[in-house]
């Protein structure tokens, strides 16, 4: 089973879309116990949304495009990882490892992780 | 029972399937002893199942059941020193590498164990069914039972199995060594071996199967994408790989809703994942070499129908090429009869039809229906209807599917009705 984890960082934190080099570091070990794992399908990280980014939004039947940066938005998303796993525990803890990597760093994140999805059986 | 116990028992047990592959892989590069580190994580895992709800989940749950199942590993080998002093040092040595503050030296010893442990419990001197029963056991950490229901057998039989493997294993002395240069092309075949059945074996899953049984198929995909990881430089592991990315690729697309398979070219292209064929493309570059092995021209079979969007995109000329190539490496009938429909395919059906027709002495082919099946198919498209009702007539009498019997006597009637 498949699911969608993404973490989400307020841009205004000191650090948190400019990793330390440490931070990599413990995010390339990350990265490789996953795929060692066998589970990481694909993941990508994201550039602050002062580059290059906009924002498309249809309501009341009225498409509306803005340019970053979302300086009203507190939580960006900021990368994601799709996985596929055993079980929703099991991409918990891939979760709660991933959040671990941001504590060194003092840098506030949240994961949401979401099953995706696969359409009937 | 305390708020959340059985959730940190999920967590434990959640943990222990993730790990229990580095789990008894470390033990066992301690013990050298693949049966007894088993047992050594099994008591890891029950102290786990004790202290976590006691005492809380720890940090790092990985690294603590790795090291608590090497402190036991080093507790058992104490045991043993008090007999054989000659291990003092050796304990020493080991106490060293329980420090929980792991280095990327002793990480790099886990990958090394964890390979270890796979060519151990994939030994050939174990049957196909033993090996995988023991591999999804020591690697993937599934229970005996859910192994009983993925192969529709008994949970007793499986224990049995498994206890019988780790005996074999010891009784052969077999060493927890990557093997080495001599023997080590045999020893990988025997390891793919064993990861295409347990795929093969949930790929065959139908509907109404216990749902540990599909689930084969993905717990055959992660260890291929371990080993993949594991033996980067090793093309035909790559080859494998791509070949079960692919094929799990039309998972969606293969049964309609009823249950029923269906064929490749009547498949909805639109539902197979991309994704997983992108993943199976990059990993086949990964497994091209001068002389590719079996599994990674089945993938380049395999990657010729992803790559086509349409049914009539389809490169058959490659595709008869690579049965051919298929064929020198595994001589098969079968494959041989593969190679007669692409060539159909691609030069007409009087070529497949010749191709087809040299196998009719098969004696393997003797009582399969696929051979007079397609004889039929090809002579029908030719015009030559009587023969081809007779081939349709032979098949249907060689297959024990009902509903296959009743197409096949289907086509055979429309054969009669028209004159040849």
């Amino acid at each position: 089973m498949r699911y969608m984890l993404m973490h989400k960082l307020d841009e205004n934190q000191p650090g948190a879309f400019d990793p330390s080099p440490q931070f990599l570091e413990r995010l390339g070990a990350f990265m490789g116990e996953a795929i060692q794992a066998g589970v990481l399908l694909s993941g990508e990280g994201l550039e602050k949304s002062s580059k290059e980014s906009a924002r498309i939004t249809a309501e009341k039947g009225k498409t509306t495009i803005i340019d970053g940066p979302f300086t009203e938005t507190k939580e960006l998303i900021a990368g994601f990882a799709l996985m596929e796993v055993r079980s929703k525990e099991e991409a918990v803890e891939w979760g709660k490892r991933f959040a671990d990597l941001f504590i060194a760093d003092g840098i506030d994140v949240e994961v949401d992780v979401r099953r995706v999805n696969e359409g009937p059986a | 029972m305390p708020v959340g116990e059985s959730e940190v028992r999920r967590t434990v047990e959640t943990v222990w399937r993730m790990e229990a592959g580095r789990v008894v892989a470390g033990i066992a590069g301690i013990v050298r002893d693949v049966g007894l580190a088993e047992e050594l994580a099994q008591d890891a895992l029950v102290a786990a199942l004790e202290q976590w709800p006691r005492d809380g989940v720890p940090a790092n749950p990985g690294a603590w059941l790795t090291t608590v199942g090497k402190r036991r590993a080093i507790d058992a080998l104490r045991r043993r020193q008090t007999r054989e002093r000659t291990l003092a040092e050796l304990g020493r040595d080991l106490d060293e590498q329980v420090n929980p503050d792991f280095d990327a030296a002793v990480e790099d010893r886990i990958e090394d164990d964890l390979l270890r442990l796979i060519f151990v419990a994939c030994h050939p001197v174990l049957s196909p069914i033993a090996r995988a029963a023991l591999t999804l056991r020591l690697i993937g950490g599934l229970t005996t039972g859910e192994i009983a229901r993925a192969f529709l057998t008994t949970e007793p039989t499986v224990g049995q199995r498994i206890t019988r493997a780790k005996q074999t294993l010891a009784a052969a002395r077999v060493p927890f060594e990557v093997p080495g240069p001599a023997d080590r092309a045999e020893r990988l075949d025997s390891v793919l071996e064993v990861v295409y059945l347990i795929f093969n074996e949930g790929y065959a899953a139908t509907a109404g199967d216990d749902l540990m049984r599909p689930a084969l198929c993905q717990e055959a995909l992660r260890l291929a994408r371990q080993l993949q990881a594991l033996m980067h430089g090793e093309p035909e592991v790559h080859g494998l790989a791509a070949l079960l990315e692919i094929q799990a690729s039309r998972t969606h697309a293969r049964t309609a809703p009823d249950g029923e398979p269906i064929l490749l070219n009547d498949q909805d292209r639109r539902r197979w994942d991309q994704l997983l064929i992108r993943r199976g493309l990059a990993a086949l570059d990964r497994a091209r070499t001068d002389h590719p092995g079996p599994y990674a021209v089945q993938a380049e079979i395999a990657a010729c129908h992803a790559r086509a969007r349409t049914p009539e995109e389809t490169d058959w000329a490659r595709i008869a090429a690579l049965y051919a190539e298929l064929a020198r490496l595994v001589p098969s009938p079968v494959v041989e009869l593969n190679r007669a429909v692409a060539i159909a395919q691609a030069e007409g059906p009087a070529a497949g039809l010749a191709a087809a027709r040299a196998l009719a002495d098969e004696p393997a082919l003797a009582q399969y229906h696929l051979l007079p099946s397609v004889l039929g198919d090809l002579l029908a498209k030719l015009g030559r209807h009587d023969e081809a009702r007779q081939e349709f007539e032979r098949a249907a009498s060689l297959v024990d599917n009902a509903r296959v019997r009743a197409l096949l006597l289907d086509r055979a009637a429309d054969c009669g009705q028209k004159k040849s």
